[in-house]
């Protein structure tokens, strides 16, 4: 139990998939604008990120190691999780269009989010039992909403301030980013 | 090696199969059409239109809540093309533009200051920004951020001018403008859009009956732009050359300028001064209209409501034919103002050019005689606007009214206007203390009688005519004779007048009306020497058009004979039938007619579109005012001298029927334009050097 509870907070924050390993950057900065849209967001990344470390590390498992073909490891993976994001997406339409209207435009940019492969890759490498890469997935997608959501708030109130006219919008907001970044570094020795 | 081939092969197929059975599984049925229509559309995903994509444009196209030329980018050929898909006219929809409605900004007075903040939003947010004007603009620019086509800046003033050829409409401006002083509209929406408690409107332009943006078009004439003064009035009033002239203008009485010990501005000298020059110029101002909707509208009756209705209909798309029993339009115009006033060239040219734009009519043809509601209904009408008018005189219902000699006011003026020859006698009296007693005294002592009374029963403070016409009657001669109740009319043995005999009176208590009743002194009969009478104490409409056993016989009417309809939208209790003017208010001034013409426009336009025909939400109407813009004083105001109006000497006058006001100088039209205070709703401009009030909350 002690370990689980080590695997989430390292996941949410000392190795935060956004602050600490530098993936997703691209959604990171692009849906960060308003709160609305950053919620919408955390909450797609949560969904597909479970999802998709749980199919990856099943075929990795399974089929890549057992055949002893890990080389195809990346490719297989961008297939399946490309392939996962439009079948949800259908799915979602036709079953919950609620939910699908409410994240919109975020589910096919996910297809192209990396800190999703990173997260899969992750699980493979640091060679993680099944229950743990389920937890260690869902923890690094909370990791991802977290960074999201507080740097959304951030900018908000940001942009009602004086900012110089060269640093404005996305140079500031990369300048923000890394001083959230050196905040999340001091969770380094939580653990 | 194998193994690998084997593992991709089937991975692939595997995902494929699944894509393939979802996609029939969780298949949704979506409108072909959309698709079809996003292949037309320009596929940037650039946000212009105010979507979310094309593909969301694409959907609000095919549900109908955007036009097919949502999409900034492409051509007219691709519109036609989705308008085909869509079923509709390439040109019904009407392209949208950005309007800043804030014109005094930063004058406002500070009521925080805000240090590092720059945004609209920001301080919006902070107990509503930084003036004391809950409505105005904060001047920080977020419109000018939001706009991608670099269409908007801000001006010297301190608020956003808007550049109309940059502008495409997509409305950003719109969403990121905290106080919705920017507004994306159609033209027609404009033209159609009634004052309402939120807009920013000076307390002259609420006071109009037509809601003329005053302050606007005075401000273009002190910058010395006549032509977007004249369309600035245009877009409420199309009859400005007649309203110039003869417009008592109520505007006046709540200038900001006379709340202290300074005159009004003359804003009604201006409007006619910019509108004569337009004339004068010979060259009529393009006067734009909206695409085509194909409907068609019946006006009835071609006065000032009948053309001003018209009007609008016709510039916000609708096709329209105006029938008139009369032998010319002008209605009340034409033959109940006399010419010294209204010269009938200058109101031939006004009315030229409303049919210019592409209205048809006909002359000579009287509802109930020549046509009625079946053959409108018949013809394809698909609504119709009564502006009948009050053309009935009162009598006075005393004996000898009938004698020869004796005439009623309005058929007086009406064969003066359509130059018949009316037998006038010697000494004349008028009965009645109106202007139509007025106009017809003035067109007496024009056409060389003698003597001319007139004969009212209170006293000159109780008369309802303007003042500048009471005047200028003194002016030319006519002796009043108050407090006279007219008893009986004295015949010779030949059905000819003799004389008019009347009964003193005296005032006595207040009546509903709060003005004093006269009441008669016993034994006071006097006679008054006359060979003609003119009798001019109110009208009422003329109602023979309703033809026993139609609908017309259906239509609701008061009690004082006038076409019972809601106020607000000008509707009868026949949904297609609409009505303004005289005859549905009772006798009332032109441009009170223009604004009802305006506002039945509007309720036939939603009429015809479909829509609900109901009130605009908090519109500011029947007279009301925005308690907050009226002020108890005005601090800063130096005091300047309101320009005379020019007119022909009196002994000149008298002779002809020659114009007798004259307009003013261009010179004194500066600078009485430069007298406006620029008002807005809580903010003004005071003489330069003056320190800005602080008594604006004491108001």
């Amino acid at each position: 139990m002690g370990d689980y509870t080590v695997l989430i907070i390292s996941s949410i924050l000392i190795n935060n998939i956004v602050l600490a390993q530098y993936l997703g950057i691209c959604p990171f900065i692009g849906t960060s604008k308003k709160m609305e849209t950053a919620t919408g967001m955390a909450g797609a990344v949560v969904f597909v990120m479970t999802l998709a470390a749980i199919i990856t590390w099943t075929i990795d498992t399974y089929f890549l190691k057992t055949l002893n073909i890990e080389f195809l490891r990346t490719i297989s993976f961008i297939l399946v999780i490309a392939s996962l994001v439009q079948f949800v997406e259908m799915f979602l339409k036709k079953s919950i269009p609620a939910l699908y209207a409410g994240l919109g435009i975020f589910l096919p940019l996910i297809t192209t989010n990396c800190a999703v492969m990173g997260v899969c890759l992750i699980n493979i490498k640091e060679e993680y039992s099944f229950l743990q890469a389920l937890v260690s997935s869902i923890s690094y997608a909370v990791g991802f909403g977290l960074a999201l959501i507080l740097f959304a708030g951030i900018r908000e109130r940001v942009i009602l301030g004086r900012v110089p006219r060269p640093l404005q919008d996305t140079s500031i907001g990369l300048i923000t980013a890394g001083m959230l970044a050196l905040v999340f570094i001091g969770f380094k020795g939580l653990v | 090696m194998i193994e690998a081939i084997l593992f991709t092969l089937s991975l692939g197929g595997i995902c494929g199969l699944a894509l393939s059975v979802a996609s029939k599984v969780f298949y949704v049925y979506e409108d072909p059409r959309i698709a079809r229509v996003e292949n037309l559309l320009a596929g940037a995903n650039c946000g212009g239109c105010g979507y979310a994509g094309c593909s969301a444009a694409a959907e609000a196209v095919v549900n109908e809540e955007a036009p097919p030329n949502v999409c900034i980018l492409i051509g007219p050929e691709s519109v036609a093309a989705i308008a085909g898909i869509m079923g509709s006219e390439a040109g019904t929809a009407e392209s949208y533009k950005s309007f800043n409605n804030c014109k005094g900004g930063s004058r406002a007075t500070d009521r925080f200051i805000y240090q590092g903040l720059n945004r609209c939003s920001a301080v919006n947010a902070l107990y509503g920004g930084k003036h004391d004007c809950h409505i105005g603009c904060l001047g920080f620019g977020d419109c000018v951020r939001a706009c991608k086509f670099d269409a908007l800046e801000i001006g010297p003033n301190g608020y956003p001018i808007v550049d109309k050829g940059k502008c495409v409409g997509c409305g950003a401006c719109e969403r990121v403008c905290p106080k919705s002083i920017i507004e994306v509209r159609t033209m027609s929406q404009r033209l159609l859009h009634l004052n309402t408690e939120d807009d920013a409107l000076a307390p002259c332009q609420q006071t109009c009956p037509a809601e003329i943006d005053i302050p606007q078009y005075i401000s273009h004439i002190r910058e010395g732009r006549y032509d977007s003064a004249v369309d600035t009035i245009r877009e409420r009033n199309p009859l400005l050359l007649a309203c110039g002239r003869v417009c008592p203008h109520p505007c006046e009485e709540y200038c900001r300028r006379a709340i202290e010990d300074d005159d009004a501005v003359s804003i009604n000298q201006l409007k006619r001064f910019v509108a004569d020059v337009e004339m004068n110029s010979g060259r009529r101002l393009p006067i734009s209209s909206a695409p085509d909707t194909g409907k068609r509208v019946a006006v009835i009756g071609g006065g000032p409501a009948g053309l001003s209705c018209a009007y609008f209909l016709r510039r916000v798309g609708h096709s329209v034919n105006i029938f008139e029993a009369m032998p010319k339009l002008g209605g009340m115009l034409r033959y109940g103002i006399p010419e010294y006033r209204l010269p009938k060239a200058v109101l031939d040219w006004e009315i030229e050019g409303i049919l210019n734009l592409g209205i048809d009519h006909h002359t000579n043809v009287r509802m109930g005689v020549d046509f009625d509601l079946g053959s409108l209904v018949g013809a394809g009408f698909d609504a119709i606007f009564m502006g009948v008018g009050a053309w009935k005189d009162y009598k006075l219902k005393i004996p000898g009214e009938d004698l020869k000699g004796c005439f009623t006011g309005i058929s007086f003026l009406s064969r003066m206007g359509n130059q018949e020859h009316v037998d006038i006698g010697r000494r004349a009296a008028v009965i009645g203390g109106g202007n139509t007693a007025i106009d017809c005294v003035r067109t007496l002592i024009r056409m060389g009688v003698e003597k001319v009374y007139l004969v009212y029963r209170r006293t000159r403070k109780e008369m309802p005519a303007n003042e500048v016409e009471i005047v200028a009657a003194e002016h030319e001669g006519v002796e009043f004779v108050f407090l006279a109740a007219p008893n009986k009319v004295i015949g010779d043995d030949e059905g000819n007048v003799t004389g008019l005999e009347y009964l003193k009176m005296e005032l006595g208590e207040p009546d509903a009306s709060g003005r004093r009743r006269p009441v008669p002194v016993e034994g006071s009969e006097t006679v008054l020497d006359v060979d003609m009478i003119i009798t001019a104490i109110g009208q009422s409409p003329d109602t023979t058009f309703r033809t026993p056993g139609t609908r017309m016989d259906e239509l609701n009417i008061t009690r004082w004979d006038t076409i019972d309809v809601d106020p607000d939208t000008c509707r009868s209790n026949v949904p297609y039938i609409f009505a303004a003017g005289d005859g549905a208010t009772g006798p009332a001034l032109v441009v009170d007619a223009i604004g009802g013409g305006r506002r039945a426009a509007r309720g036939i336009d939603l009429f015809l579109k479909g829509k609900p025909v109901t009130a605009q939400p908090r519109a500011l109407l029947s007279k009301r005012h925005i308690p907050e813009s009226l002020f108890t004083d005005v601090g800063g105001v130096g005091k300047s001298v309101r320009t005379p109006m020019p007119e022909l000497p009196v002994q000149e006058r008298i002779k002809t029927f020659v114009e007798a006001d004259l307009v003013i100088a261009e010179p004194d039209a500066n600078t009485e334009a430069n007298r406006c205070l620029n008002c807005c709703r809580l903010c003004y401009d005071p003489d330069k050097g003056a320190d800005k009030p602080d008594s604006l909350n004491a108001a």
